[in-house]
């Protein structure tokens, strides 16, 4: 593959995009995006996360040339989208939320037909159609109507039609919602290898915390239409006071004497303890586990068990939207 | 047709070893993209067999009951059919109200497409609007040539003579492609606009049955209440009507048929234009 236009930019980039619709009669629009800015590096899996309405649907649709912001510039490899959609066009693949075969022709007649549009010849679109069923593991069903395709063969077919013609950026509408979880597994597998093998850029919306951390190398968490935090996931991760320690020790009455131990030591914060469990944040939870474990030998404490407990991004949703994922989603 | 701008901007970088069709030539392009999609659509009724027959079969049944129904129509004074035969005025009527019924119908493969991810996946492509919009037209336009074709096997068989010959028979064939792409343009462009199948029938059916009641179809507006001969010379399905039936008369005056199909075609033409259009207000809608 070819390098971006320009080295300098970036593959997606989306800068304070503002996108309202109209609520119906008397409401105030809904502000489904409320300056949004993001910058994707070429050749990386970028998620955005966030629950159902934080914006993330909107986003794709703007930088795929679905809809139009209503003010804000958003650029594809440096074409902008609004002004020069064609060009965007034949450059993008789309894999949108909802299931984009059409039912009443197989999954190869789907293929062919989404490369002869993006220009592929005949001869070259059923090639490419044939390699991609067989990556998919679809070469069995490939000539069966879509119709009578499982939801993980039709979401693995929607996945391929968006790689027929190659596209230099893949955006993937929430491609596992809806899937059970082996066909979520599979899936993931797949796009983690599409992603290293296609050396596409993947614009990711997802609202499943596991899938965001699995997949993306970077991520965004979205809400009320605005980015509240971007980072890698660890970044992310780690921006959160530290690791969670759990301690357990053997005989309850000791619990006392262990918390005060714990205490002392510094960088340890937040210790509470309840029963014969201690809990408490440290920075970097691997290294302090030597150096409480010391101390509790030291103090005469003996120790049933220690677990250091990385925070999930959960936490870091929790924390940056002000509220649970769960809760919001 | 309705793109905003005609980039000139190439995306950069194409990968080695693709075939690329010109993107250059933009009509290229949207007969290329028409004739794609027209395929799938021929494709998806031959597998709806049941559909299919339906499709067929209909115009059949509509030609042999109204033919029986209204026979004696034409011993009202005033009803000029020039033959006496009721089936050789009705032929031309049932075609073009059988091009009318079932283009009312197109826009529901836009709905279709819009719940499931289709329409959104066509849109993000280089696909131009103006090739969605044909290809839904290019359908109806077959299946009302085979439809108008069958009727004419049906009605000879029946025993109806249409003195204008083949040139009558092709004026209808024009006449019934026209009024189909005229109705489908309006169903699709009112399945974008309403994006619900349940609206864009009901509307649809608002629209489609009193152009056929208000028009020379299937009785002779002679013998009609005057208002309704004065909204029938705006009717296009009266003008599809007049103009097949004189063509297919003895003695043809070209001047009825000529400039009726000319008001067709025209107003084809404004259809059509209108449903790209209508593309512009989904896009705003999603």
């Amino acid at each position: 593959m070819s390098a971006p236009p320009s080295p300098s930019s970036p593959a997606l980039a989306a800068e304070d995009l503002v996108k309202t619709y109209p609520a119906g009669r008397g409401a105030d629009r809904v502000r489904a995006l409320d300056g949004l800015t993001i910058s994707v590096d070429a050749g990386m899996v970028f998620g955005l996360l966030g629950p159902n309405g934080a914006g993330k649907s909107s986003t794709v649709k703007i930088l795929s040339t679905l809809s139009r912001a209503d003010s804000g510039r958003a650029h594809v490899l440096g074409i902008d989208v609004a002004r020069h959609a064609d060009a965007v066009r034949a450059s993008i693949g789309l894999v949108a939320q909802k299931p984009s075969s059409d039912p009443m022709g197989s999954g190869r007649e789907n293929l062919v037909l989404a490369g002869q549009i993006q220009g592929l010849s005949r001869a070259a679109a059923r090639a490419r159609a044939a390699e991609l069923l067989d990556r998919f593991n679809l070469g069995d069903a490939a000539d069966r109507l879509a119709k009578t395709y499982s939801g993980g063969m039709a979401r693995k077919l929607d996945v391929a039609i968006g790689l027929m013609h190659r596209p230099r950026v893949l955006f993937l509408d929430e491609p596992t919602t809806g899937l059970d979880p082996e066909a979520r597994a599979e899936m993931w597998a797949e796009i983690g290898r599409l992603a290293a093998e296609e050396q596409m850029t993947v614009l990711l919306t997802t609202h499943y915390l596991e899938e965001a951390d699995h997949l993306a190398q970077r991520l965004a968490i979205v809400d009320r239409g605005r980015v509240v935090i971007e980072g890698t996931p660890s970044e992310l991760k780690d921006q959160l006071r530290g690791d969670a320690v759990h301690v357990e020790v053997s005989d309850a009455t000791s619990a006392g004497t262990a918390r005060a131990v714990l205490e002392r030591i510094a960088g340890i914060r937040e210790v509470t303890s309840s029963g014969a469990t201690l809990r408490a944040r440290v920075d970097r939870g691997a290294r302090a586990v030597p150096a409480v474990l010391a101390a509790l030998d030291a103090a005469g404490v003996e120790v049933a068990s220690v677990t250091v407990a990385r925070p999930s991004l959960d936490d870091v949703y929790l924390r940056y939207a002000g509220r649970s994922f769960e809760v919001a989603a | 047709m309705s793109a905003p701008t005609t980039a000139t901007l190439t995306p950069p970088g194409t990968p080695d070893g693709r075939t690329r069709v010109p993107q250059g030539v933009k009509v290229e392009r949207l007969v290329l993209h028409s004739a794609y999609l027209t395929a799938r659509s021929v494709r998806t009724l031959f597998r709806q067999p049941a559909y299919m027959a339906i499709t067929l079969v209909q115009p059949i049944i509509w030609l042999l009951l109204f033919g029986n129904l209204f026979k004696s129509v034409v011993d009202i004074p005033g009803f000029t059919a020039r033959s006496g035969n009721y089936l050789e005025f009705l032929t031309p009527g049932v075609v073009i109200m059988t091009a009318l019924f079932s283009s009312g119908w197109a826009g529901t493969v836009y709905i279709e497409d819009m719940d499931r991810g289709v329409m959104d996946r066509l849109l993000a492509s280089p696909v131009r609007r103006g090739a969605i919009v044909v290809g839904t037209l290019a359908y109806q336009a077959i299946t009302t040539v085979v439809q108008t074709l069958i009727i004419f096997g049906i009605a000879y068989t029946a025993g109806a003579r249409f003195p204008g010959g083949a040139s009558g028979v092709a004026v209808t064939v024009a006449a019934s492609v026209l009024i189909s792409v005229i109705i489908a343009s309006l169903s699709d462009a009112i399945a974008l606009l309403v994006r619900q199948q349940e609206a864009l029938i009901g509307i649809s059916q608002f629209i489609v049955l009193p152009l056929q009641f208000l028009s020379s179809s299937i009785i002779d507006t002679r013998v009609s209440p005057a208002w309704v001969r004065h909204v029938a010379r705006y009717n296009p399905v009266d003008w599809a009507s007049t103009a097949a039936r004189e063509a297919l008369s003895s003695g043809t005056d070209w001047g009825v048929v000529l400039p009726r199909l000319g008001f067709l075609l025209a107003l084809a033409c404004v259809m059509a234009w209108l449903a790209t259009r209508a593309f512009r207000t989904y896009q705003r809608s999603i």
